[in-house]
């Protein structure tokens, strides 16, 4: 079965949550390890590079937290994936 | 999560925890002095009515608090409104989904609860010794005079809030609040007394 390990987001969220909070969000949504790196800021928004691993990580639960947390991806840099 | 679990990531998305605490002092502030300015000028009225303070001071306390609640959601809902606009302006996305639109619908009404419940509250704990006297409990302090030292009371306790708020002297802040509580007691002495 084809499993999703790592991904790495280029994503542009408000300054809340920060970056901490966000972090946290996004680990909660599957148990997964996750590292942010604020890239960019400016006045009301800032872009983060988020690193996801994880055993299994489900997507679309990523999608969901990222749309709750008021954050949009822009784009998938980095995918690992075991066949 | 239930809106209940939700309500405090809502509260920091929103930076409404420091609204909250102000809107709490002042409209409990406005609650507490009207009840003593009332109290005061019933007692100095010399009225043993107790039907008609009650209804009077009850009715001035459901006014602060309608009052309070519904200016605070009016303004309220337009600053949270406008707040997402310029946040969806600069995403260049629609936030209505997000967390940040739910804090943006919900945090009125949690405001505008606040700021209602704060004087109507405050009021009728300034009222309890005429309630408990209308129904027939006595103590060894008339109830007005009683009521009167309750409004002090309560004022005091809104400061002594407001120093731990500030994370100041407790005592001091109390102290303030109560000096303010005199010198309007002692205005209506003046004019009406």
């Amino acid at each position: 079965m084809v499993q999703v390990k790592r991904l790495v987001l280029d994503v542009l969220k408000p300054h809340k949550p920060n970056a901490l909070e966000f972090g946290r969000m996004v680990a909660a949504a599957g148990d997964y390890r996750v590292r942010v790196t604020v890239l960019e800021m400016d006045e009301n928004t800032e872009t983060l590079r988020v690193e996801i691993s994880g055993d299994d990580i489900d997507f679309q639960a990523v999608q969901t937290t990222l749309t709750e947390g008021g954050a949009s991806l822009h784009s998938i840099d980095e995918v690992d994936v075991d066949g | 999560m239930s809106v209940f679990a939700q309500l405090p990531i809502w509260l920091e998305l929103s930076r409404s925890q420091d609204i909250l605490r102000r809107y709490f002092v002042v409209n409990g502030f406005d609650g507490a002095l009207t009840m003593l300015g009332l109290i005061i000028a019933f007692h100095l009225a010399d009225t043993d009515n107790l039907d008609l303070v009650i209804k009077a001071c009850v009715g001035a306390a459901i006014a602060l608090g309608i009052s309070g609640s519904t200016s605070a959601y009016l303004s309220e809902a337009a600053e949270r409104r406008r707040a997402l606009n310029e946040l969806e302006d600069a995403m260049v996305a629609d936030l209505s989904h997000s967390a940040h639109g739910s804090a943006t619908r919900v945090v009125p009404w949690v405001v505008a609860f606040v700021n209602g419940a704060a004087p109507l509250l405050i009021s009728l704990f300034i009222l309890v010794p005429v309630f408990l006297a209308q129904i027939g409990i006595t103590f060894p302090l008339a109830p007005m005079p009683s009521a009167i030292a309750l409004g002090f009371v309560s004022i005091f306790g809104l400061g002594i809030f407001l120093g731990r708020v500030a994370g100041t002297s407790w005592w001091w802040s109390g102290i303030k609040t109560l000096v303010i509580a005199f010198a309007t007691a002692a205005l209506i002495f003046i004019i009406s007394g």
